[in-house]
This record gives structure tokens, sequence and C-alpha cells, in this order.
């Protein structure tokens, strides 16, 4: 007898259909797992044989062979196990056949016919609902997380026997409580813990706002970490498909399992983090940091500790929003549409600016700057220099707080989303060179300062770009329709040195008087 | 000693190499090393040639042949009008490159050539400031002509190879070793009318230069400094043992012709917007983050715009940490 139950295997974070199909003939007894599987999927049947005899369910004593069809697809972990255990039942005819090819089933059994957390159940359900199969059979802890996607009846089961009684028609048990989350003790991070900074908690607002990146530099203990973690508290909120999408990877890499996530990510490797570590890589691949940042903030402490080669692996994806990792014959894509915001110190010995602290020669900055990967700080639209606040600053009230900041940003960002409606990019940081062309025309004074700037080295050729889109979102930030040319200086001040550290602009070169000042 | 002729100074200094040496010597082509140097595309200049710089044959060993990169009329040129040398510290603090730049530029829109050696810290900042005001520079190589040294100087090596001139007395794609910088420093000292310490600690290459200098009679400046830096411990012991104080382009000029002879006109500045104005004066008394100009009534967002507007326009400069300094 013949039998076939739906599953999906994630590759990557993404689902991909999988049937089970369980076939019993006579012959001794034996059972055989064929289609590509992994170590777990192997030593499922021994799973599956146990939970099944301790459900109150028979093990058939003949020739068991399972096929995990398409063949070709590596098939990883536990999560075949209770589709694997049904597809049995149904074979051996102790359930029905026809009932269960209706339902997707995912999930880790235990000997005692338990069905184990699993993670991935979204992954799970977003393939079930576009391989229209309209009933899903999680384990119980991830039935919420299920649910999320619409149109799908969910059932969310502790065993394999409940999972059998579903599939014989039995009501399916309600969905788990939400899990109490514990009371929030103390506040999160609030721009309103910042004193001084004003340079600082501005440029915060403009990378929120357009998605651009930022570079914070500082010797150490001027607060650049601090800043960098308020950063998620003027984020605007999360689209639901956006927290959907986010959702999904967290619960594929077992970060989440309750619901839906709906703030943005925040995170901050440490800098010993391999190439495979930050882009995503293994075998099979797994996703790195910067696909957990997808659609939030990817914060680099000490950038210039970093291996070199682990920052240019981030180049690509920064600039594509996706990474394709290739591992022997597979490829797989993972999205990272992620905010990068790094904190370095501005010397080796960090002091650079603190009175006459910093010993560091010349060369010794040059090596510094090289340490840091160029291609990549190129990408950075932001450079904001954090200084130590004066005193006067400490005692002084705060510039501004998260919620005030949180709706300039949430304004800005409906402007943008106004403006580029019928366009690919979703803010400002993603404007290419046409769109910057078409929708941030320039007066010819501006365009002038702009020339001017670039003659006297403020600017390199790429630069230019970078400092339309800046003053792009400065713009939407002040509710300007138009880009003029205070933005444009705005901009240009938080723009990074095109030269050496420490080299003057040729701006004498202007003469006296020059055309800028009139 | 390198003033002795060729077979004294070998027999002096070679010991056991010395058959290698002479025959080295004998083997020497001057046909193919004057292709070498039209090849890299140096000038040369003879030291019985009666165009060669005057000022070198005081010295007890004048060079055999001056290499100039760039155009050979144009460096006699230079070099027959008034110069100044200006030299330093690599490691020169951010103070010390300001003063460098500044009395370059001065002193450059005075009319008067500067020669440097090119070197990293002041060296490069006294170039630049001359370059910066369309004036004349010198820079004379430890190396061969034709190799920018140190090689991270490249462009500036470029810029003043356009308008100014390359020297060195070393033949093209000569590699610099350890003898060779002070070596250069004796040009520098001799080709200069005045020489201009800036910065230098106690055992500086640039007091070296001075010291040369002092030897051929030549007037010596240096800029004092705080009496407790590493770095001002050779300019004020220059100054204690009676160089001239140099605060100020005047300063050399006075120096140099007289006092009040040549007068240098400061640029004045030309008035700014008011908003400008105030901002330049904020930061000029040490306002110098945007958070500082702030508490002096800046919106962030007036402070960046005005700031760029200033740093421009050069004004205003970006020094260590992001601090903004008034560029002197």
């Amino acid at each position: 007898m013949l039998a076939r139950v739906c599953t999906f295997a994630i590759d990557g974070v993404d689902p991909r259909q999988v049937w089970v199909e369980v076939d019993i003939r006579s012959g001794l007894p034996a059972f055989a797992i064929v289609g590509l599987g992994d170590a777990a999927v192997r030593e499922s049947r021994e799973r599956v044989h146990s939970a099944i005899d301790n459900s109150g369910y028979e093990f058939p004593q003949r020739r068991i062979t399972a096929n995990l069809a398409p063949a070709f697809l590596r098939k990883v972990g536990p999560g075949f196990d209770a589709a694997l255990a049904l597809a049995v039942l149904a074979a051996s005819e102790q359930i029905s056949a026809k009932a269960v090819e209706c339902y997707a089933v995912f999930g880790e059994l235990s000997l005692t016919g338990a069905l184990r957390d699993s993670p991935g159940a979204l992954a799970v359900a977003e393939g079930a609902r576009r391989a229209t199969i309209g009933r899903l059979i999680v384990p119980r802890e991830r039935a919420r997380e299920a649910a999320l996607v619409g149109g799908l009846q969910v059932a969310g089961v502790a065993t394999l026997s409940e999972a059998a009684d579903v599939v014989m028609g039995s009501q399916p048990p309600p969905l788990p409580p939400p899990k109490p989350r514990p009371p929030a003790t103390r506040p999160g991070p609030d721009l309103a813990d910042i004193r001084g900074q004003a340079a600082g908690v501005l440029a915060l607002q403009i990378a929120a706002a357009g998605e651009h990146n930022l570079l914070l530099e500082g010797p150490p203990g001027t607060g650049k970490t601090m800043l960098a973690r308020r950063l998620p508290s003027i984020l605007p909120a999360m689209t639901r498909a956006e927290a959907l999408e986010v959702t999904r990877i967290h619960s594929v890499a077992g970060l989440h399992a309750d619901g839906l996530l709906t703030s943005r990510p925040f995170r901050a490797p440490h800098h010993t983090i391999s190439p495979a570590g930050l882009v995503g890589g293994g075998s099979p691949p797994r996703p790195g940091e910067a696909t957990l940042a997808h659609h939030g903030v990817l914060f680099l402490d000490e950038l210039a500790e970093f291996q070199r080669s682990s920052l240019d692996a981030l180049r690509q994806p920064l600039e594509d929003g996706h990474v394709t990792i290739v591992r022997g014959q597979r490829a797989l894509s993972f999205p990272t549409a992620f905010m990068l915001v790094a904190a370095t110190n501005p010397c080796p010995c960090g002091f650079a600016g603190v009175g006459d602290r910093c010993r560091c020669g010349e060369p010794e900055l040059r090596r510094h700057q090289r340490r840091l990967s160029g291609p990549l700080l190129d990408r950075l639209d932001l450079l904001v220099n954090v200084q130590r606040p004066t005193e006067a600053e400490l005692r002084g009230p705060p510039a501004t707080t998260s919620s005030a900041a949180r709706e300039r940003v949430a304004d800005a960002r409906e402007r943008q989303r106004a403006r580029l409606a019928a366009t690919v990019a979703r803010c400002n940081g993603e404007m290419d060179v046409r769109l910057l062309r078409r929708l941030v025309p320039l007066d010819a004074r501006t365009d002038q300062l702009l020339g001017r700037a670039y003659a006297v080295g403020a600017l390199s050729a790429r630069g230019r770009h970078r400092v339309l889109r800046v003053a792009r979102t400065i713009a939407d930030l002040d509710r300007s329709p138009r880009v003029t040319r205070e933005h444009v200086l705005s901009a240009l001040a938080l723009r990074q040195r095109a030269g050496a550290p420490g080299e003057e602009l040729g701006a004498a070169s202007l003469g006296p008087g020059g055309e800028l000042v009139a | 000693m390198l003033a002795l002729p060729d077979d004294e100074l070998i027999a002096a200094l070679a010991g056991r190499r010395r058959p290698g040496i002479e025959r080295e010597l004998c083997r020497l082509d001057v046909g193919a090393l004057r292709a070498r140097a039209s090849v890299a595309g140096l000038g040369l200049i003879c030291r019985c040639d009666p165009a060669y710089p005057a000022q070198l044959r005081s010295l007890d060993a004048p060079p055999a042949v001056l290499h100039v990169s760039g155009s050979l009329e144009r460096a006699l040129a230079l070099l027959e009008r008034d110069s100044v040398a200006i030299v330093g510290a690599r490691r020169a603090s951010g103070y010390g490159l300001d003063v460098a730049r500044s009395l370059a530029r001065g002193l450059a829109t005075a009319g008067l050539t500067v020669i440097s050696g090119m070197a990293l810290g002041t060296d490069s900042a006294a170039h630049a400031g001359t370059l910066a005001a369309h004036g004349a520079t010198v820079a004379v190589l430890p190396g061969g002509a034709d190799r920018p040294y140190p090689a991270s100087r490249r462009p500036l090596y470029r810029r003043i190879v356009a308008t100014g001139t390359i020297l060195s007395e070393l033949p093209a794609g000569a590699a610099v070793r350890r003898w060779a910088p002070p070596a250069r420093n004796r040009l520098i000292a001799a080709l200069a009318a005045v020489t201009v310490v800036v910065e230098a600690g106690a055992r500086s290459g640039a007091l070296v230069t001075a010291s040369y200098a002092r030897e051929l009679g030549h007037p010596v400046g240096a800029v004092p400094g705080r009496v407790t830096s590493d770095l001002a411990g050779g300019c004020n012991g220059l100054i204690r043992t009676g160089a001239t104080l140099i605060r100020r382009p005047q300063d050399v000029l006075d120096e140099l012709f007289g006092e009040g002879v040549v007068t240098y006109r400061e640029a004045v500045r030309p008035p700014l917007r008011e908003e400008l104005e105030r901002l330049l004066c904020a930061v000029g008394k040490g306002h110098d983050t945007i958070a500082a100009l702030g508490q002096s009534g800046f919106s962030p967002e007036q402070a960046l715009a005005g700031i760029s507007e200033l740093e421009l326009c050069g004004y205003v400069r970006r020094g260590p940490g992001g601090r903004f300094s008034v560029v002197p």
C-alpha cells in the first residue's frame, strides 16, 4: 500500500515542497529512507519506529520504503519525522491515506510520540500557502507562528496520536495562548539618555529616515556604542510583509519561537566573526549576521578590528540587498537589506582630537586607515565624529527624545514613499544615479557648489551621489519639497574625507572671496 | 671627507673592498648614466656649467651633477630667486603643520621660493602651503629625482613637478640609504638664503639642516614651542643659541632683507555673511564641535551647513578627531 504526505524542506531561509512517499510491501521487516537525507534524516527511522509504537499504533513488520521527493534536493534535519510517521500509518492503513494527503505536516518526533519544537514553522506555513495546501500540522509551540500566515487551517498538536486524530477528522486543539512576556522592568535605550552629541543625534535621524549607512568615529568612551544602540528606538515600524520576512528568517535560525517579531532586528556581532558568519555559509549554507539583520541594523563595533576578509565579504550584500552562497553544487540566496552602522577609533591609540593625548604619527594613521576596507567605507553615506561631551553639555538638556525623533523619521519616510512610489527604491538610500538625476533636481547655485566641493577635493567622484542622497533625506526631515543649498551643505559636512586623514582641502585655491561666499 | 678626490677617498674609506670599488669606478659608463637620466626624464646640470646654481659652490663638496625632474630652465630660474628653506619634524603636531603651511603660504605670496625635502610632516606641509598660494617650491630628494620619496607622497610629487622643481644629486633610480637624508639636508641649507625650523625634537634631522646653514653663514630662524613639549626642544635650543625667533612670514622677510625693507601684505579676508562671521568667530573661540556650537546658539543643522561652507572657502579645517579649527 502506498501513501504520501506533504512537508517542506527549508532551503536556506526558503521552503521547498517535499513529498514523503511510503510504500509497504511484503518481505522481511525493513525500513529504508531514500531521497538524499542527511544523518538526522537517517536516524529518524528509529524515532519514527518508537514514536509509532509508543502512541498506541502498530509499526508494520514488513518491508517499508520511504522516499523524500524530489530526490535531488538535499534534506537536512529532523523536521521530516512527523510526516514520515503519518505516511507510515497511512500506508499501513491505520489512518486514511486520502485524508492525510490534504495536510502539510512538519515537526520532529521524540521516542515517546510527542512532537518537539522545530524551528522554521513560519517558512513551512508560507510554503503550504504557496503550494495551496490548506491545512497544516505543526508542533504546538509553533502553532501561533504558523498561524501568522493567513488562509491556512493550522493545527498545533502535542503528540503524534493527536496529529493522527486531526487527520481523521477530530477538531484540532485551539491555538495556545501567547507566552506571557516578562514585564518590561526598565525602558529600552532612548535618545533622551544622550547629552551633547548634537551631530551624532542628527545623523542617527538622517540615517534612520533614509536608510543611510553610518560610520561613527571617535575616541573610546565617548558614546559611539551608546548612540548606535539607540538607533532601533527611532526606526520606523516594519510593514507586515517585512515583519513576516524577518520572523521567518529568525524562526529558521532558531532565534525566535512565538508570534510575530515587531521590532526591527539589531545585530552586533563581535569583531572576531568569520566571513561565513557575517554573510552566511557552511554546508549546508546557513544565514549569517547580514541576513539576520535583514530590514534592521547591522552594527559593527570596532570596525578596524574586523578581519579584512570579513569586511570585504560584506561589500556585495550591502550593494545588492541579497547574497548568493555557493557550496558544492548548491547555490542559496539570502536576503540582506540591512542598514550598516559601524564604529571605530579615529587612530590606533584612539585619542586623536583629545587635546595632546594622541601620539600617533602619520604612518600609524595611514596604517589605521588601511585596516578599514576602502570600498566598504565608500558605501557608508554618513560620517560622524563623536567627541567627548563637555561638562556644560553633560549638564544640559538632551537634544531630543526617541519618540519625537521617531515621529520626524516616520514623517520623512512617508514623504519618500510618496515620491518613490512608482520606483524600485523604498527609501532615499536606495536611489540609484538615474533616480537621483530625475528626483533630486538642483538649482544652478547648488550645482556649482557641488562642483566647487569636487574641485577642492572635498568629494570623490562617487561622493557626489552619496551627498545628494543624504541631502534629499535632510530635506525630507526638513519637510522641504526641494533640495536647497543648505541641505547640500549639511550633507557635505557629514560626508567622509576624500583624501588622507589630516590632509587639508585645496580650498585656498579658490582665492579670497570665492563665489561660495556670495 | 666627501670633498676628497675619488682615489684618495677610496684609499681612506674602502679598506678591504678597495679593489672591487676601483674596478667599479673603471667600469663606470657615463654615457649609460646619461641615457638612464634622459629615459627617466631628468635634466642634468654639471658643476662645470656656468649656469650651475652659485649657492652650491660655497659647499665643500658641491654635487658633481644636479638631477632635475621637470624643466631645467624653470629649476634654474626658481633657484635664482630669493629662497627660504622650511624644515621640521616628520611627526609634527597639527599646530606645527599649520604653522609650516601658513609660513609657506605667506612667503610664497611675498615671492620667495620655498625649499624643503618632501618628507612626511612639516616638509610636505611647507610644499603644500606654497602650492596652495600658487607659489614656487623646490623639493630636494634624498634618492633619485625620478622617484617620489616617501612613496606615499606621489600626489605631492606630481603637483611639485608640474609647477615647481624636484632636485637630487643622485642618479636616476637611486635608492635612499641611511646617509642620504643628512647629505640632502646640506643641499637644502646651501640652496636657501635662510633656513626656518618649524618644529623639531632634540635629535631631529632638521637640526642637521640648521647646522649646515650656520656653517655656510646663512641665517637660521626657528619657531618657538612649548618648553615642556618634546617636539619643541630642537627649535627652542636653536633660538637660545642665536637663531632668529620666527612668528610669522614678516619675521623671515625682516631677517632676510632687513627690518621693514620688504613688507608682506596679508590677504584681507572679504567680509562673510553675518551668520557665517558669527560661526567663524565661535570656532575661533574654541567651540570646535557641532555640539559646542550648539552652546553658542547654532542649531545642529545651521552649524553643519555653515561649517561646510566655511570649510569649502578654506577658512575652517577639520582636524584630528573631526574637531574644527580656524585656518591661520
